[in-house]
């Protein structure tokens, strides 16, 4: 490469980062809109909103808690745009995880910790997997399309979760309470995973989460699977001329998806909530699949994209509560920031696009 | 209990009940389908449909004629869609993200707006049951198909006319084109992002119908979300009735029926989990397309976005 | 190279941030996390009250009966002057309701309410937190003694007992002798108002059926709306529902001119035509005590549980709609009976 490209090639990438950066920003103008609309100094809101997320420990903590779930899904999404499927289940399979991994970890509540912590991630992932891998068989066996099936399926999974917190797995104290609150019983604190930060949420399962991103990066570019992966996802077509059996590889790429929302779900009850409760996902199969995409579909990019996607998830909230304006103009907005950033990908692509073409 | 099921009125009351329930997923299903066959897969249909929910509402509440109601919930939807051919046709975003974020567009500014210019739940007088003259009178049929509000028939009349604009027109033709080749659709003179943008326009109308339909016609009141995710199961049912009109009044109806038939099931006592009757119209959706031959490709273009001189 | 490009993305986004926060700064609302130790008391400042809630305060249900007992708290007080409220709407999210629960504490409000049993576990971690610090959540009982606890209010609503009542009137009203009832999931407040509805029929009209159904969720207002459709079809006369997809039911029983019980919240505007009676979810007392025990320094460890006794349900009927007298006499007297304990509203 001579000194000129490589120049020309940090650049590129210096504005590739520095769009989304922009695109946050006009989303926020439109954003100031509504704001002013309500009668709100959008100076005093958007003040709120960035020390709320980076300000102070409570919000820094509060942002890694919430990109902790948002990188496993994230993840997830990744391997499946990268097997060429698209994964709108991720809520269903969060659920199930953590309803599985909730179950395990309360039936074996008396095996040791050591034994139960890593098996009750199993169980979710386990859970997750499964939930994940019928849409990629029903789609490669049966082709039924995977939006179709995943859009239902997170409805069943949802029935299912109704099902188990208000018969087999409601808590004890709910029925001697005669209160029958949809709950579980509380997770043995051996599954609990450690707090990070005394007095905050942020929990250890972010590390995992980490470390997870860089094993995918290492799964999808550094083997055999992983390459076979991805060249389905690129051209199906050519993958089975080439002799790899496309359809295999579909319902890994469905199933591996599946399993990291999984984890999530079981890391979130075993990391924030310490039972299973209804609410304890709440969307984070569909923000999870922005926070990938923020992440250019990439597992190490996923791991800024979701800190920086918390961050505006938590600083919302806190504007929310610092202006006190209705909770929806922060959904309003988070639709905003969406709908800017992917807009603003084009100028990345058209650019990478031209110096490759220049290049050859 | 179980017997009461197979009797002739609870036949009756199930179809009676799913044909009107399959209302909204109609409109916004059949407006998916427009974009879906030129090639833009719109997940944004929910938001759209609640901003046409809350127009229609908003109109009707401030004592607008209902069909001025219905008008504005078509402006307003389209202008949701023509959002969604700004980001995804002219910034070619990734399609599954986009409509995702048009969805929390939707879902938070139609909450916004509820909240700011109406502020608590009321209820309006919205379309009145119209039977048919004549066709009402029609034993059985007549219940089932003709004793509904106006919305409800036009939802079953947009079946034909989104089949004949698909398959029969010029313009349908165009569509067919840009979504299954849009290099070969390009030279010979269509304009690519012009048909999507107007198949997203489309699709973004009928979504506020949708809206409408459940906001001035079949509830008469609005809530914030109050499509609780209807519009998702419209984007799945497209893909059940393999982009055509027909195929996704069969989706949209099976998926209604089923619905209808398990609230009936609850009703009648049958002793089933409540749960597991509510599953029913998602599994048996998936089960009745694994079962089903089918032999049509999805428009190869879906969710590719086109720039010329590729 | 990528991790480069990640590090410069960081890099970029934090120096934005820091340039669009730092000239604002100062005009920012109270620092989160500023310390919680001032003592509360001083009469001259106003009594601060955050709620965190799990769906809208316009739900007309769960959510805006405590919202709106709030308001007319804050009215009788004298306005905010005296009583300050927050409020985080739609938290059905329980991560993003633990970080606002613990925000509010930080921010030296006097009073935080969780106002969802999920929230529970995350605002018990709360409360061990601030010990100075007051709070409350329901559906519970709990208030925490047994952990050492001594700054948690617990509330819940005796449902069953209204529901009793709404079932003692649907049952005269009833001419058919069947009801229907459209209920969210079979579980909690919902599971408890359907149980002494059942139980107040079957007190009072053996004969009559109660068909009983559920849309598995809370928010689906057109599946309720069907429900409530078919209810109709299937011979009732008489509707009752619970959680905030109803609004689309009671739609449906004012088209068809079927009369409907509400529950939670006053339902009336809603079907002025058909609405006979609501079980009104009274909080103002609860919150009037419970901000006069803090002003006293108990911080904590009631109980409060709404009854018809104690006033906290109250039975409210719609004047447009006429109840014949001997219906409200009936309803009177499982209201007395209730009371002094000789009706059981549970089976």
């Amino acid at each position: 490469m001579a000194a000129h490209e490589r120049t020309q090639f940090t650049l590129d990438r210096i504005t590739g980062a520095a769009l989304p950066v922009l695109a946050v920003a006009g989303a926020l103008v439109v954003g100031a809109l509504l704001l002013l609309m309500l009668g709100v100094n959008p100076f005093t809101a958007y003040a709120a909103l960035f020390n709320g997320a980076l300000g102070n420990v409570s919000g820094i903590t509060q942002t890694l808690t919430k990109a902790t779930p948002l990188l496993l899904v994230g993840l997830g999404i990744c391997i499946a745009f990268r097997g060429g499927v698209i994964n709108i289940g991720g809520e269903g399979q969060i659920i199930l995880g953590a309803v599985s991994a909730s179950a395990f970890a309360i039936g074996f509540s008396h095996w040791p910790g050591w034994l139960l912590l890593p098996l009750t991630m199993l169980a979710g992932t386990l859970a997750g997997l499964v939930w994940g891998g019928i849409p990629g068989w029903l789609k490669a066996r049966m082709g039924v399309n995977e939006i179709l099936s995943t859009v239902m399926m997170n409805q069943i999974a949802l029935q299912v979760m109704n099902f188990l917190l208000r018969g087999p797995m409601l808590d004890p104290a709910q029925i001697a309470a005669g209160t029958n609150i949809p709950q579980s019983a509380a997770l043995p604190e051996a599954v609990w995973l450690t707090r990070l930060v005394p007095r905050t949420l942020f929990h250890s399962g972010a590390i995992l989460a980490v470390i997870l991103a860089v094993a995918v990066y290492f799964l999808l570019w550094r083997t055999t699977i992983g390459y076979r992966i991805r060249a389905v996802g690129l051209n199906a077509a050519a993958s089975r001329y080439a002799g790899i059996p496309v359809s295999r590889y579909v319902v890994l790429s469905m199933a591996l998806s599946g399993a990291f929302c999984g984890l999530a779900g079981a890391v979130e009850v075993m990391g924030v909530h310490h039972r299973m409760i209804e609410g304890m996902s709440g969307g984070y199969g569909f923000s999870g699949i922005v926070a990938a995409l923020f992440g250019k579909l990439h597992p190490l990019g996923a791991i800024p994209a979701s800190a920086i996607f918390g961050s505006l998830l938590v600083g919302a909230d806190k504007m929310q509560r610092s202006v006190q304006v209705p909770s929806s103009l922060v959904v309003a907005l988070q639709g905003l920031i969406v709908l800017f950033v992917v807009a603003s990908d084009l100028y990345v692509r058209r650019r990478s696009r031209r110096r490759m073409e220049e290049r050859e | 209990m179980l017997n009461e099921l197979f009797t002739l009125a609870t036949l009756i009351g199930i179809l009676h009940s799913g044909v009107r329930l399959a209302t909204p997923y109609l409109f916004a299903a059949l407006g998916e389908t427009f974009a879906q066959r030129s090639g833009v897969l719109n997940l944004g249909v929910d938001g759209m449909m609640l901003m046409g929910a809350f127009t229609a509402f908003y109109v009707a509440f401030n004592g607008g004629n209902l069909w001025l109601a219905v008008a504005a919930a078509i402006g307003v939807g389209c202008l949701m869609g023509l959002l969604m051919g700004v980001v995804s046709v002219t910034m070619q975003a990734e399609q599954g993200i986009s409509g995702i974020g048009l969805y929390l567009f939707g879902l938070g500014l139609s909450s916004l707006l509820f909240k700011t210019l109406i502020g608590s739940v009321e209820s309006v007088s919205g379309f009145p049951k119209l039977a048919l003259p004549l066709l009402s009178d029609l034993p059985i049929i007549g219940y089932i198909f003709f004793d509904h509000n106006v919305l409800v028939y036009l939802a079953y009349l947009m079946v034909p006319v989104t089949a004949f604009v698909l398959n029969r027109t010029t313009f349908g033709l165009s569509i067919r084109a840009v979504g299954h080749n849009p290099e070969a659709a390009d030279s010979l003179g269509v304009s690519v992002n012009r048909v999507r943008y107007v198949t997203l326009i489309i699709g973004g109308g009928l979504a506020g119908v949708a809206g409408a339909s459940l906001s001035i016609g079949l509830l008469n009141v609005f809530q914030e979300n109050m499509t609780n995710g209807l519009g998702f199961i419209a984007v799945a049912l497209v893909y059940f009735g393999s982009w055509r009109a027909v195929g996704v009044l069969g989706g949209a109806l099976l998926f209604s029926l089923v619905n209808a038939l398990q609230l009936w099931v609850q009703v009648l006592g049958i002793p089933i989990p409540s749960d597991i009757a509510v599953m029913l119209p998602y599994v048996l959706t998936i089960v009745v397309l694994t079962l089903t031959v089918r032999q049509i490709q999805q428009p190869a273009a879906l969710t590719k976005p086109y720039e010329r001189g590729e | 190279m990528y991790r480069r490009l990640i590090l410069m993305a960081t890099f970029v986004l934090a120096l934005a941030l820091a340039a669009c926060a730092a000239p604002a700064a100062p005009a920012a609302a109270p620092a989160a996390d500023a310390p919680a130790a001032e003592a509360p008391a001083e009469t001259s400042d106003p009594f601060r009250i955050a709620i965190v809630m799990p769906s809208s305060t316009t739900d007309l249900a769960w959510s805006q009966a405590m919202y709106d007992a709030l308001k007319s708290v804050q009215a009788e007080m004298g306005g905010e002057a005296s009583l300050e409220i927050a409020y985080s709407e739609n938290m059905f999210q329980v991560t993003d309701a633990a970080a606002a629960i613990r925000d509010y504490a930080a921010e030296g409000f006097d009073l935080v309410i969780a106002h969802g049993t999920q929230y529970g576990n995350s605002m018990f971690e709360v409360a061990t937190d601030f010990p100075e610090t007051s709070f409350a959540w329901g559906t519970a009982v709990d208030t925490g003694t047994e952990q050492g606890l001594e700054n948690i209010f617990a509330y819940e609503a005796a449902a069953d007992e209204g529901g009793y009542v709404n079932g003692v009137i649907a049952a005269l009203l009833s001419e058919a002798n069947v009801i229907g009832v459209v209920g969210p999931v079979e579980a909690g407040d919902a599971k408890l108002y359907i149980d002494g509805f059942k139980k107040g029929v079957m007190d009072t009209k053996p004969d009559a059926v109660v068909n009983v159904s559920f849309t598995g969720n809370f928010g689906d207002t057109a599946l309720a709306a069907e429900a409530a459709n078919v209810h109709i079809q299937a011979g009732a006369d008489i509707l009752t529902g619970s959680a905030q997809q109803v609004v689309g039911a009671v739609g449906v029983a004012k088209e068809n001119g079927v009369k409907w019980l509400g529950t939670q919240s006053d339902q009336t505007s809603l079907g002025p035509d058909v609405v006979v009676a609501n079980q009104v979810y009274e909080w103002t007392g609860t919150v009037k005590d419970m901000i006069a025990k803090i002003q006293a320094g108990e911080l904590g460890g009631t109980a409060y549980n709404l009854t018809l006794a104690n006033g906290g349900l109250v039975i409210a009927y719609n004047s447009a709609v006429a109840v014949p007298d001997d219906v409200k006499a009936a309803a009177d007297a499982a209201i007395a009976g209730i009371e002094d304990g000789s009706i059981t509203t549970m089976e």
